[in-house]
């Protein structure tokens, strides 16, 4: 047996989706993060309403943390299913929370298992001599050196039912997820006080809900507590004081809350996950509070007939000068190409939220992947300007979207902003955000044209050709500067035009915009470099969270490496990334793709090239430890192949 | 000052074919505008793809053409976002009712206080005369290498049942009652559709102006011409759905009469319906000071640039001490 790790836990929890895990996760979370802690979780589920298994892997520790582990220490289950597919993860030293009715419940009989898994499964059991029953899978883990906790929730919750003298409440199986939280806990020696607190937040829109599973979880923490409070469990939690100004967040929230905060007051949005929730925060969170006064402001979201009216509209509102923005994934954005090239060619600001997942087509709808970078780069017919921005963890999606919406606005351009499944369904614990290190900036709008912004018969010119690739731009509905828009090549008024040098002029007063902004853009929104050394570890997006923490991990051994990630992927920032992996001896590729995008990107604009790929698309998030020893391999071993292929997740 | 119908027009040139039915639909927007006065920079035209997507260019307001069948989504977006903009959507047949179908029906699921009409000219005629939704089954038109194979569909009909509250059908080359349709299209209340009929003299063959005025149409009786359009209005067909208990007879008539076709083809006002609320409204009901402070009228960052929308709120919730 290990010594006890206090603070340093990897839980899951899972369930079939409809039966609470969510909730229990979150209560979770809420506990560790009120006790001091550092979390970082993330939600992984099939697409589908009810039945399908889900879970929630949540990690725990006294410092900061941005990515999970390979290993459960504790699972917490309250099926037959989540036993099953997770037991193998389950580390010597950790525990699994099961429900001793469904011993004798065999693989076969879990029909949300599909063949693949199960096969997988019972090869896993075969091999360790084992049957096929829920009793073999607590075996096989037990004899690895884990400790299986059975906790009879029927019984436990007749008790209760009895106690409170609510005989109804036998019924109420939703609860057995708060009550396989509450057991966790106990074993794991967590304050109950602080508990009951995250359950009260959790469920604090209804009252009744909230203290019957606070009596339930208390009930449940006793039994759990005179049966299992041996002192022999390998993992404790033990709360601290909190950290001051810390909060706790999830990845679909951040985006949308830099949205308010940046003034974007439109967004449209057809549904489609993991998108969807963006557009769904801000309508829920429709009304706004302004700082000055009683005033309130507001959001207005339009749920569209598809994506193609979400763009559409979007650039509609666009035009009167709302900040608007469009939230979307894969599918959705390839349906919106078409106008992403209306707002190229006309100059409008545009915001366009991409949530990445695995694709092609439906792909894995709820599976989280990188697969879009070349296509939010290319998207579109012909040649036109756009910024392609790509943020790397839930802190830095909130203060990027109030960059995207300034450079829209700058460079009159649409500008993607690329987010994926694992950052929209993340949680974690961060310093609060902050707002007023922000400032807004609108470019180049005006409300009254100057006679120099007029042509020769004193009509404005919306794309006055001049030094300045950026025009001066007012909104519909300002006075004395109609001007026109079309998606035909145009005039500086606006109006349809085929002569050959106007169509020069114009591709260059709009392409020289991208010179501009790579010129402007301050390094730390291109490209940041994390540690020193001559191996170098590149990436983008959600792998940044991983990618520190394997930096750390090689650093405890005294193994120092360097990250960069890109954050700025068009126009891209060849200079700079040049610079920063100048002398490097190594440079590894690390991306949630098959084809490893970024290599390529860099490749096209630098000549430069990845000497190690390391690559995932089964649509499970990196984690630490996968990425850790496929690093490993290339520092260690000089016949690693030049390109590693992550497969870990359930 | 007045402003004139001149203060309307764009010197912009005109390639449309001589004798093309859009120049009269051009002309009573035109007219329709300056009868009502509406200020310059207060107006928006928004038009799809196809020769009337060409239109914007000739109007002397604002003018955004867009994208082939993304007409109607693009000027909801600006309507919404700014409420005190007139905004008025034109494209053609194919444009609304072909690949811009799904908005035409999702617009009329909203009623967003605007109007919107169709250059119906049964003819995809930049693309050199392909058939479209509004060509009738079995048509032949002389650039189609066989007779069209695809029903007609009704386009008052159809957007009756997508919720649009005010339905009219005009002529292109009836300029003065167009203009009168237009008027009380943009004067709705709602999300107004006026399908306007027109010949493609280069395209389409069948439907030519001749046809419109029943050259080939002759009463036996008296051995005249009988043109093929007649005024609802003249018939004392009233379309307003005065109470809205009248609403089930009110919308059985609109089917009725746009099923008319051949030698007798209505004009006028089909359908009028202020009884149901405005997307605007509906927005209003949930967002109090939406139609004084609509997003494009917000303000949203102080003189320093500093953001003033405050998200305390939200963020005390994710207090890990909350």
């Amino acid at each position: 047996m290990p010594k006890t790790v206090t603070n340093n836990l990897s839980w899951v929890i899972g369930g079939a989706q409809g039966s609470g895990v969510d909730s229990a996760a979150n209560i979770f979370s809420r506990a560790c993060a009120a006790a001091g802690l550092h979390i970082f979780g993330k939600r992984e589920y099939y697409s589908n309403i009810k039945g399908e298994h889900s879970y929630f892997t949540v990690r725990v520790n006294d410092r900061p943390i941005h990515s999970h582990v390979d290993g459960i220490n504790l699972l917490c289950s309250f099926d037959a299913e989540t036993v099953f597919r997770h037991f193998r993860d389950v580390t010597p030293g950790g525990g699994i929370v099961y429900d001793p009715e469904l011993i004798e419940t065999a693989i076969d009989e879990v029909p949300t298992l599909d063949d693949q898994a199960s096969d997988r499964i019972k090869k896993t059991l075969e091999n360790a001599g084992l049957g096929f029953q829920l009793k073999d899978a607590l075996d096989f883990a037990t004899k690895r050196g884990a400790t299986a906790f059975p906790v009879p929730f029927f019984k436990l919750l007749q008790e209760f039912a009895h106690k409170v003298n609510e005989p109804g409440l036998s019924k109420l199986t939703r609860m057995v997820n708060v009550m396989a939280l509450s057991a966790s806990m106990s074993i794991l020696g967590f304050d109950p006080a602080i508990l009951d607190r995250a359950i009260q937040f959790i469920f604090r829109a209804k009252k009744k809900v909230a203290d019957l599973n606070v009596g339930a979880a208390a009930h449940v923490y006793a039994y759990a507590n005179s049966k299992f409070a041996n002192g022999q469990f390998s993992y404790s939690l033990k709360a601290k004081p909190t950290e001051s100004n810390m909060i706790i967040v999830q990845g679909n929230q951040s985006s949308a809350m830099g949205k308010m905060i940046a003034g974007c007051r439109f967004q449209t949005y057809y549904p489609i996950t993991p998108a969807s929730d963006d557009s769904e925060f801000l309508e829920s969170n429709e009304i706004l509070d302004l700082n000055d006064s009683g005033r309130k402001g507001s959001t207005v979201v339009v749920q569209t007939e598809d994506e193609i009216a979400a763009i559409a509209m979007a650039i509609g509102s666009a035009l009167t000068g709302a900040r608007s923005a469009t939230a979307t994934s894969g599918p959705g954005f390839s349906l919106m190409a078409e106008a992403l090239g209306w707002a190229g060619i006309n100059e409008v600001p545009l915001v366009v939220s991409l949530y990445q997942r695995a694709g092609p087509s439906t792909g894995l709808p709820t599976r989280h992947e990188q697969g879009d970078l070349h296509f939010a780069i290319n998207a579109g017919h012909g040649e036109f300007p756009r910024i392609v921005l790509a943020s790397g963890d839930i802190e830095e999606s909130f203060y990027d979207t109030i960059k995207v919406f300034n450079f829209a606005d700058r460079y009159q351009m649409p500008v993607i902003h690329i987010l994926d499944k694992a950052i929209a369904n993340s949680v974690t614990t961060s310093q609060n955000f902050n707002p007023t290190k922000v400032a807004i900036d609108r470019g180049s709008i005006v409300t009254k044209v100057s006679d120099a912004d007029k042509g020769a018969a004193g009509n404005y010119l919306r794309f006055k050709l001049s030094d300045n690739p950026i025009s001066p731009r007012v909104v519909l509905g300002t006075k004395d500067a109609i001007f026109w828009n079309t998606g035909d090549e145009h005039t500086e008024e606006g109006h349809i035009s085929e002569d050959p040098e106007l169509r020069v002029q114009m591709m260059d007063k709009r392409m020289n915009k991208l010179d501009l902004a790579l010129k402007e853009i301050p390094d730390e929104d291109k490209a940041i470099a994390y540690g020193s050394g001559d191996i170098v570890l590149l990436g983008w997006g959600s792998t940044k969270g991983v990618i520190l923490d394997v930096i750390e991990r090689l650093q405890i051994e005294g193994i120092n490496v360097k990250f960069v990630q890109v954050r700025l992927m068009n126009p891209f920032p060849s200079v700079l990334v040049t610079s920063m992996l100048a002398g490097a001896k190594k440079v590894i590729g690390i991306e949630m793709n098959y084809s490893a995008q970024l290599g390529s990107l860099l490749r096209q604009n630098t000549g430069l090239d990845y000497d190690y790929r390391i690559v995932k698309y089964n649509g499970r998030p990196m984690s630490l430890d996968e990425v850790y020893n496929a690093v490993k391999r290339i520092i260690d071993d000089k016949n690693v192949p030049r390109r590693q292929v992550l497969k870990h997740g359930a | 000052m007045a402003l004139k119908l001149s203060d309307y027009k764009t010197d912009v040139h005109n390639d449309w074919c001589s004798g093309c039915g859009d120049f009269g639909i051009l002309n009573a927007i035109q007219m329709a505008l300056a009868d009502m006065q509406r200020p310059i920079n207060k107006v928006t035209i928004f038009s799809g793809i196809g020769c009337s997507g060409k239109t914007p260019h000739f109007i002397r307001t604002y003018g955004i053409h867009t994208l082939h069948g993304r007409v109607l989504p693009f000027a909801q977006g600006a309507k919404l976002a700014n409420p005190d903009l007139d905004v008025i959507a034109v494209g053609g047949d194919g444009d609304g009712l072909g690949i811009g179908a799904g908005h035409f029906v999702g617009a009329g699921r909203r009623n967003v206080d605007m109007a919107y009409i169709i250059f119906n000219n049964a003819v995809y005629g930049l693309t050199k005369g392909q058939a479209s939704p509004t060509l009738k089954l079995g048509m032949k038109t002389k650039s189609l290498p066989q007779p069209n194979v695809n029903n007609s569909v009704n386009p008052i009909a159809l957007a009756l049942v997508s919720g649009f509250t005010f339905l009219a059908r005009g002529y292109s080359y009836d300029v003065r009652h167009l203009k009168d349709l237009i008027k009380k299209a943009v004067e709705h209340k709602g999300l107004a559709f006026v399908d306007v009929l027109q010949p493609c003299p280069t395209y389409n063959d069948i439907n030519t102006k001749e046809w419109f005025q029943g050259l080939d149409n002759i009463d036996a009786s008296t051995g005249k011409t009988m043109p093929r359009m007649y005024k609802l209005e003249e018939t004392g067909y009233d379309g307003i759905v005065h109470d809205p208990s009248e609403l089930n007879e009110k919308m059985a008539q609109v089917i009725a009469k746009s099923n008319e076709w051949g030698d007798k083809i209505p004009i006028g006002v089909f359908y009028q319906n202020e009884h149901i609320p405005t997307y605007q409204e509906r927005i209003a009901a949930r967002i109090p000071n939406y139609m004084e402070s609509p997003p494009a009228l917000q303000e949203i960052a102080d003189a320093s640039g500093k953001p003033i929308t405050n998200i305390d709120r939200l963020l005390g919730d994710l207090s890990v001490d909350k």
